[in-house]
């Protein structure tokens, strides 16, 4: 018990703090590398809290995609860190001041406890013990029978999302020649070679 | 019957005419007016007699008007003694005047519109003596002030004409607000506006007190004062006579009809009317005789300078209605009654003949650019002298006189008599005013029809004697003024029976009259022997040494300017009164109504409006972390109130 | 100590603050608002996982799968409109972005 509390604060701590420096590093790759490093932290906390399935597709999708994108257009786009700064502090203290009583606020609400007794009895998808399926199992069970038309919305917007993301970047670049395979293929000796007469001696 | 006939047809022609003119044509519009009118005039001569002189007292209900709560009276036609005698001055002189102005008028583009105008006020002065409650008097008196308004500005392409057709209506609602208090104080104390209500209760009320301004004063005397008050707008007694002169502006029959006959007659009538609670009144009696004195003696200085032959004659009605007021102060309405009688004669006489010569002068109307008249309109001038003499009060006591001999006379006669307050004083400034009469109707005469000619030959060669439509009204009237006196005297002022119920006079008042019939020859004749002085001294001015009237002006400048600039009561009224009027007028359109309601209301709600659709516009300022961060405001907001409102 | 769900909510609570934070407070540059963007999606995250094991309740794990799903659709996305808006303006300076002025 003990040491899943300390764990359980020891990944807390790391995110608040690499999610403050997320917005706090000057450097934009910095900025990345905390975000990579939350992730991970957080990946964590999902296993601290019995969901591992999901602690793994964090990494997966979120560290190993989402974070590389960011990585590859902070790469990508040239961008003079230095002149980023300013104007940071001038919002700073009416900001601060509503963060923090929304805050504070917030953790009023979250440690408010209403007894719901029947709760447990009305649970959508009990979770099964461990000893009898795994997380991965079980989600599985749930996902490919019960929210399949759901599933398969999400994959739709997946879709969506990669020829949007296509659309929008893609550019005709001028002047540069691409062998167009087809044109090359339907080509006909009578477009390739012309037979002219010519008497000897007087040219074309 | 006849009475409703008699006040409804100048009504109905009146409407004809002014609703159809255009499409009946003038020629109709003038006959239509001027034949109601006249018939209406031989119904009150045929009343008069049938009225007078018995107990005989006529009322014809003709609609009840309102009733509600204790407020209850009706449209109703009262004729008894009184009423006969001002409906024969009323519509006989109408009638004439209705003649006259066909020939007077007849190259005026408007003829209908004048008609139906003269029409409209004879009605409404019809109505006005014939109402048998004071709000119905009241609307008469309001009537007459309107067509006075219309008539004064008929040429309203005159900048002149608009000012003093607003000033006169202006000057008469200053007066009428004083007349609208009294009548509210009569329905407050009497219960009633009817005058047989009020005329009965009137000795029950005498002697209590009512609040006014904070102050406990005698109910009577409040009540005739506030009328009283109404009484000298109407008759341009002083401090409320300034419209009168300019009300010269309208056409010449505007003036003898309404500012020497009639309207400015109400205030009198009005007097009369209310005798019974005027007598019992005897502080007003002195403020009305004190009034009527000084306003006579005013006007009569006056007319001494004035240089518009119009305006000589109004200042004479002016001084003239002073006369019928200090005489109803003395408690002798019925004398007061008298020259109103008399005074209607001889003044339209003077208006209309006035009339003749700026017509003949091609409208010029200064009397120093006349003279030498008389040999080219020997009718006019004798008939405007006949009209002079019978204001002079000329006349031989018991044997004959014109009319004015016997109505002024009488009217002096009582104030030597009568020892109410006031009276005194009132016969002196009465002798005096006798005299300047005199003074000013010879100047008058002798500047316009004697002495040596003072036009341009092309105005002197078209002067020409009147048109036999002018003439005749005036002929009427000359034998008016002539024997109107001596056959109507003793019907007026001595026979108790005359009058009925109409004119209530104490016991004490009683005597004073009988008295002044009764007084020494010589008393008699004073007023003869001043106004013959007066003609005297006019004839040795303006004929005899026609170069002293302007070395005596020379010589008292400051007396000469104070009079020809009439007491410089218009200037005094202009910056006293009308200028911060003005100024309060103007502040009020451009500070209370532009800046302060228009500021507040239409445009202040637009500019609002304006300025929060600016300011709700500057919130999509494009920036996305301007929206990000009223995002999270509001989510702050929110759960905050979930929290503690929740 | 007990870890309990308000240990995970309150965590979750801090993290979405701090996106929200990242998103208004940095004016020079789009990219840490997208990232800001991913950090709300996982305070989310947790929040739902946290309530799922404590009610001992498979859905709450099966919703935080869905929006990592559109999460990482919705980066995409954002990434590729950054590129183009780069490409034509030359900087990504969020101060600059105010086209939709009303």
């Amino acid at each position: 018990m003990i040491l899943s509390a300390v764990a359980f604060y020891v990944f807390a701590a790391i995110i608040i703090a690499s999610a403050v420096m997320v917005i706090g590093a000057r450097n934009p790759v910095h900025s990345v590398f905390f975000l990579i490093l939350a992730f991970f932290n957080a990946a964590g906390l999902f296993v601290l809290a019995g969901a591992e399935f999901l602690a793994m597709i964090l990494v997966i999708v979120y560290v190993g995609a989402v974070a590389v994108l960011f990585m590859f257009v902070v790469m990508m786009l040239d961008i003079n860190f230095v002149r980023l700064r300013e104007g940071f502090l001038q919002y700073l203290p009416v900001g601060a001041l509503v963060g923090i009583i929304l805050l504070i606020e917030l953790i009023f609400v979250v440690t408010t406890q209403i007894n719901v007794p029947d709760v447990q009895a009305i649970s959508a998808a009990p979770t099964p013990a461990v000893n009898e399926l795994t997380n991965t199992h079980a989600l599985g069970q749930l996902i490919y029978t019960r929210y399949i038309y759901l599933f398969q919305a999400g994959g739709l917007i997946l879709l969506v999302a990669m020829i949007g993301a296509i659309v929008l970047t893609l550019r005709e670049r001028p002047g540069v020649r691409k062998q167009k395979i087809s044109d090359q293929v339907a080509r006909k000796r009578s477009d390739a070679v012309e037979i002219k007469k010519v008497t000897p001696g007087s040219g074309i | 019957m006849m009475f409703v006939l008699l006040v409804f047809l100048p009504g109905i022609a009146a409407l004809i005419a002014g609703l159809f003119g255009r499409v009946i044509g003038d020629r109709p519009a003038q006959l239509i007016t001027s034949v109601a009118v006249s018939v209406s005039a031989i119904f009150a001569v045929i009343g008069f007699f049938q009225i007078t002189g018995s107990d005989e007292v006529e009322r014809i209900q003709i609609l009840n008007w309102i009733s509600s709560g204790g407020l209850d009276f009706s449209w109703a036609i009262l004729v008894d003694p009184l009423t006969a005698v001002m409906f024969v001055v009323v519509t006989g002189v109408s009638a004439l005047v209705h003649w006259y102005s066909i020939g007077y008028m007849s190259h005026d583009p408007h003829k209908a519109r004048f008609f139906s105008y003269l029409s409209l006020f004879t009605f409404a002065m019809l109505m006005l003596v014939s109402a048998d409650n004071f709000v119905q008097l009241f609307f008469g008196w309001e009537g007459v002030g309107l067509a006075s308004y219309l008539l004064i500005g008929f040429w309203f392409k005159k900048p002149t004409a608009n000012a003093a057709a607003i000033k006169a209506f202006v000057v008469n609602r200053i007066g009428d607000f004083g007349f609208a208090l009294g009548i509210m104080a009569i329905f407050l104390v009497f219960g009633s506006v009817d005058y047989a209500t009020v005329f009965a209760k009137a000795p029950e009320v005498a002697g209590t007190s009512i609040g006014f301004l904070g102050m406990q004063l005698d109910t009577l005397t409040v009540i005739t004062l506030l009328l009283f008050v109404g009484a000298m707008g109407k008759s341009a007694q002083i401090f409320l006579h300034t419209w009168l002169p300019d009300a010269m502006e309208g056409p010449t029959p505007v003036s003898a009809l309404i500012h020497a006959a009639t309207m400015v007659t109400a205030g009198v009538f009005l007097v009369a009317r209310a005798s019974p609670l005027f007598e019992l009144a005897p502080i007003t009696l002195g403020i009305v005789t004190v009034v009527g004195a000084v306003t006579a003696l005013f006007a009569g200085t006056v007319a001494l300078t004035q240089n518009d032959i119009k305006r000589v004659i109004a200042y004479s009605t002016c001084s003239q209605l002073g006369y019928m007021f200090f005489a109803a102060g003395l408690s002798a309405y019925s004398v007061a009654v008298f020259h109103l009688f008399t005074h209607a004669f001889f003044k339209a006489l003077l208006f209309l003949g006035a009339g003749s010569v700026i017509h003949a002068m091609s409208d010029e109307q200064d009397m120093r650019k006349m003279g030498g008249l008389f040999s080219l309109m020997p009718l006019t001038g004798t008939m405007m002298w006949i009209g002079s003499i019978s204001l002079a009060g000329v006349g031989i006591s018991g044997i004959f006189g014109f009319s004015g001999f016997y109505s002024k006379d009488l009217i002096l006669e009582v104030a030597w008599a009568s020892h109410a307050t006031g009276a005194n004083f009132a016969y002196w400034v009465g002798l005096l005013v006798a005299l300047l009469t005199a003074l000013y109707s010879g100047r008058l005469l002798f500047m316009t029809f004697h002495g040596k000619a003072r036009a341009d030959q092309s105005v002197m060669a078209h002067a020409h004697e009147a048109p036999l439509s002018m003439n005749i009204p005036n002929m009427i009237l000359t034998v008016g003024a002539v024997l109107a006196g001596v056959f109507a005297i003793h019907a007026f002022t001595e026979s108790e029976e005359f009058w009925g119920n109409a004119i209530f006079m104490l016991d004490a008042s009683k005597h004073v009259l009988e008295e002044a019939h009764h007084l020494p020859f010589g008393i008699k004749m004073m007023p003869v022997f001043a106004g013959l002085i007066g003609l005297l001294m006019a004839w040795y001015f303006y004929i005899r040494r026609p170069d002293l009237p302007p070395r005596i002006a020379a010589a008292n400048r400051p007396v000469y300017q104070f009079l020809l600039n009439k007491w410089y009561f218009d200037e005094i009224y202009e910056a006293l009164l009308v200028r911060p009027a003005k100024l309060l007028g103007y502040t009020l359109w451009r500070v209370g109504d532009g800046r302060i309601i228009d500021g507040f209301g239409p445009d202040g709600f637009a500019a609002m409006v304006m300025g929060l659709a600016r300011r709700s516009a500057s919130l999509q300022s494009g920036y996305l972390y301007h929206y990000a961060f009223a995002m999270l405001i509001g989510v702050a907001v929110f759960v905050s109130w979930f929290l503690f409102f929740g | 100590m007990e870890i309990g769900i308000a240990h995970y909510l309150t965590v979750g609570a801090i993290l979405f603050t701090i996106g929200v934070f990242g998103i208004f407070l940095n004016r020079k540059n789009v990219i840490i608002i997208l990232m800001s963007v991913e950090l709300i999606l996982l305070a989310v995250n947790i929040n739902l996982v946290g309530f799922s094991a404590h009610l001992n309740d498979l859905i709450g794990q099966v919703f935080a799968m869905f929006v990592l799903t559109v999460a990482a659709a919705e980066a995409a996305i954002g990434l590729a409109i950054l590129v183009v808006y780069f490409r034509n303006r030359g900087t990504i300076e969020v101060e600059n972005i105010n086209v939709m002025k009303g």
